[in-house]
């Protein structure tokens, strides 16, 4: 026979709020919760009287008053008289732009170095296992200056590109490397379907994103023929078709032309100049950022038991096919997540560009205007805030991602 | 019939054939090579420009680091010694030795107690890094914070001396009570300490450190590699126990508690330290009692701290999830309430699972110590690129100060993270 006990109704006592644990976590949040609003309340306290004694208010009208200083490397349009907020949008796309270009390269470099590092040749293993510690092991700002320096200090000046027997010469006679920066040519077209420029490159995406949903169709099309009769039709040349021809009838229709980088006078013009700063940010961002996906990406490949490789090649499949269909896709669930905590990483350290004077968000908002307006509070929640949410958005990517590849069990 | 003649068998060998030597391409480093080095064409055009590579590097580094001249004054002195040739300027490394590692407004006369502090710090770190060691040595190890301030910044004794004696007094009551009601006992002790410290620091009379034994250094004539040295072992020593509080309350059932420190942590992770470090520099102070003080090196050992803490305490949370549920359960079934179970059961193990990390987190947070120099605190980089290369006698010597930079921060990262994997091994005691 059973007997529930019920819990003794016993009358509540004050000393329960303590002992008894269905009612401590109440006290004890009870307790952090006031402990919380105190110390709000102490911190905002001292804010505004400190505010009061320094005759400042927390206000952001000064985003809308003249910048007045320029930035050399600007995706938009901007000059002097342009606004602080137009200034700060202008660092934001250059930290963007940063971010982007080092992602793309990082990976790259790391992928390269984590194979190379497994591979069976001693000599090369060993060589990637010295770029991977010494990247990692010495601060990202130094590597940042280092490079930057490189750019300023040892690459010949404008002026060496003149006279009759110039020290320094193009490279190809395309691309310039100065201290100011590297010049490379531009593409234009001559004449575009559209006025303006941008909309002929928006033209040229909306062709290439075509391309793609039409080979997607033609892969998807060979599948099912595949599953039919057990024969995949070769779709090499028909998606190489689909990307090339629209692509240059394209080029061909508008006029693709390149604008060579010249000197004229004292310093280069025409063409598209990267900025020195920008050159040893990217670099230096991306090959340091490069030694950890190298690891990342052995660990991943490590990470896959022999026996599945086995398992595949007894099954009958190439070694091409074993990496294609077997190691990679077991690896990549194992790669993807640190590798995009590593993006997430390169746009954090994208904000040692002030170290070198880039003009990234932190060296606009959180650099001049913070020092010419002195509004030191509303210019360092503004950075918080895009930070935050240039991290939460890349999270929040990961974690879609994290549950699509997900091993489904039951 | 004769039996069998002995030539009427084709053949037979009447002695062994004397052992031969496997073929030369069999053997050795030749073997070696052609297993390792050229086992395939596109291994072999990998391995020469491998080689090419190395060639390259070695030729250009080299000779300048062999011809390198090591007496001189300034770099005009030395481009005259070198006359044309390559070479380094390493006379900037002996020169300036002192202000990289000390900083430049150190007082010259007191560079031995940043050196005894650091011997020391070896002697206070070797029983936490190695488990052989007596456990006594732990005593010292608890003392060496208050005797390291009092070596670097000098001044009157006394401040080291009322600090430790309120952590002492804590302790004390803390033992008393905190083996029966955990809370009783921390909280208990923390109301003490902060009583004795205010009464202490009351005591203390004004100007005491004018005459004290070891003049007293302000905080802002810190700077060099010391800066680096001291930014990241405070850091983390402080953000250690502030992260393990972190992820148990991130752990928590407790909504409120389990919310703060969930804001907190994604909060601090979410943004670059370098927008911390400006917090620090330029936002800060506005938070503080308006007569107060509060100089830049605790304001940003305050940053820092909060931010290495949100990383430690993410690492910690995987060790906690990565225990087995039964590990609680049995806990529970002791009988243990939340603080014993915690104490003696969960965070002994999930601590070991959390070495590696942690360290990782460390060698990642002294790394980013350099990021100081930004908010113009002149730490080994900020030396570098500040006074020296500003000064007239050494304008131009990049690579002799920034190598000299990356070598050294090498040295104690690769260090460190030799000695973690060396830990992980020996704590791993699966099969």
């Amino acid at each position: 026979m059973t007997t529930l006990t019920d819990p003794p109704k016993a009358s509540f006592r004050l000393s329960m709020l303590f002992n008894d644990t269905r009612y401590r976590s109440l006290t004890f949040q009870a307790i952090a919760a006031v402990a919380l609003a105190l110390s709000i309340w102490y911190l905002g306290n001292n804010l505004i009287q400190n505010l009061r004694a320094a005759g400042l208010n927390i206000s952001y009208d000064f985003l809308g008053d003249p910048a007045g200083y320029d930035i050399n490397q600007r995706l938009v349009e901007y000059d002097s008289q342009s606004s602080h907020a137009k200034a700060a949008l202008v660092g934001l796309l250059n930290t963007l732009l940063v971010a982007f270009l080092a992602c793309i390269t990082a990976t790259i470099f790391g992928v390269i170095a984590g194979v190379l590092r497994l591979s069976n040749n001693w000599i090369v293993s060993k060589l990637m296992a010295v770029y991977v510690e010494i990247f990692r092991n010495i601060p990202v700002l130094i590597w940042i200056i280092i490079i930057f320096t490189i750019m300023t200090a040892v690459m010949p000046g404008p002026r060496e590109f003149r006279g009759d027997n110039p020290t320094s010469s193009m490279v190809l006679d395309l691309f310039a490397f100065t201290n100011r920066g590297v010049y490379v040519p531009m593409p234009f077209f001559e004449n575009g379907l559209f006025g303006s420029p941008t909309m002929n490159w928006v033209l040229v995406l909306l062709v290439a994103v075509g391309s793609w949903f039409a080979t997607r169709k033609v892969s998807a099309r060979a599948a099912q023929i595949q599953a039919d009769t057990g024969v995949r039709p070769k779709t090499l040349w028909t998606n190489l078709a689909i990307w090339l021809v629209p692509f240059l009838a394209l080029m061909v229709i508008m006029g693709l032309s390149w604008e060579v980088p010249a000197l004229k006078g004292f310093n280069f013009s025409g063409g598209i100049k990267i900025g020195g700063p920008l050159i040893a940010l990217w670099f230096a961002l991306s090959i340091y950022t490069g030694a950890f996906i190298a690891e990342n990406v052995r660990a991943g490949i490590q990470a896959v038991s022999k026996g599945q490789t086995e398992a595949a090649s007894a099954l009958g499949l190439r070694p091409r096919r074993v990496m294609n269909l077997v190691v990679l896709p077991q690896a990549l669930r194992v790669i993807i997540p640190p590798l995009i905590s590593q993006y997430l990483n390169i746009t954090k350290n994208s904000s040692l560009a002030i170290a070198v004077g880039y003009a990234d968000i932190t060296a606009t908002l959180g650099g001049i205007t913070l020092n010419q307006t002195g509004r030191a509070i509303e210019c360092v929640l503004l950075l918080m805030l895009f930070y935050l949410t240039a991290s939460l958005t890349i999270s929040m990517v990961m974690n879609v991602y994290n549950a699509s590849v997900k091993l489904k069990e039951r | 019939m004769a039996g069998p003649d002995k030539n009427s068998i084709a053949f037979v060998a009447t002695e062994v054939i004397p052992e031969s030597p496997p073929p030369a391409r069999e053997t050795g480093i030749v073997k070696w090579g052609r297993e390792n080095l050229f086992s395939s064409i596109p291994n072999g055009i990998l391995t020469l420009v491998s080689l090419w590579l190395i060639y390259v590097i070695l030729s250009s580094t080299l000779p300048w680091i062999l011809n390198g001249v090591w007496t001189t004054s300034s770099l005009a002195e030395c481009r005259e010694v070198l006359a044309g040739k390559t070479g380094a300027c390493f006379s900037v490394l002996t020169e300036r030795w002192n202000q990289l590692l000390y900083g430049f407004k150190y007082p010259t006369d007191a560079y031995w107690r940043p050196n005894l502090a650091f011997v020391l710090m070896l002697v206070a770190i070797a029983p936490v890094l190695f488990f052989d060691l007596p456990r006594k040595m732990l005593v010292f190890t608890a003392l060496y914070p208050f005797v390291a301030f009092w070596l670097i910044w000098g001044g009157t004794i006394m401040a080291p001396v009322v600090a430790l004696l309120g952590f002492v007094i804590a302790g004390a009551f803390f033992q008393k009570f905190g083996r029966s009601n955990f809370a009783l006992g921390f909280f208990g002790g923390a109301v003490i300490a902060l009583i004795v410290w205010s009464i202490g620091g009351a005591l203390i009379p004004e100007g005491a450190s004018e005459n004290a034994v070891l003049s007293a250094v302000p905080s802002r004539d810190l700077g060099g590699f010391m800066l680096n040295m001291m930014l990241g072992l405070t850091c983390v020593s402080l953000s250690i126990p502030l992260g393990i509080a972190l992820a148990l309350g991130r752990q928590s059932n407790m909504p409120l508690i389990k919310g703060i420190c969930v804001v907190f942590i994604e909060f601090v992770r979410g943004v670059p330290l370098i927008t911390l470090l400006f917090v620090a520099s330029v936002m800060l102070s506005y938070f503080f009692p308006p007569e107060s003080t509060v100089d830049l090196f605790l304001r940003v050992v305050i940053m820092i701290t909060m931010f290495s803490a949100a990383y430690i305490a993410e690492v910690i949370r995987g060790g906690l999830a990565a225990l087995p549920k039964g590990q609680y359960e049995a806990a529970d079934s002791l009988g243990l309430d939340y603080a014993q179970a915690m104490r003696l059961i969960i965070l002994p193990q999930a601590l070991k699972i959390s070495i590696p990390g942690i360290v990782n987190v460390a060698v990642g947070l002294f790394k980013d110590t350099t990021l100081v120099s930004v908010i113009s605190m002149f730490d080994l980089v900020g030396m570098i690129r500040g006074p020296i290369l500003a000064s007239t006698e050494w304008n131009g010597v990049y690579w002799e100060l920034l190598g000299f930079a990356a070598l050294l921060f090498f040295v104690v990262c690769y260090s460190i993270s030799q000695y973690s994997q060396w830990l992980e091994r020996k704590l791993h005691k699966g099969h």
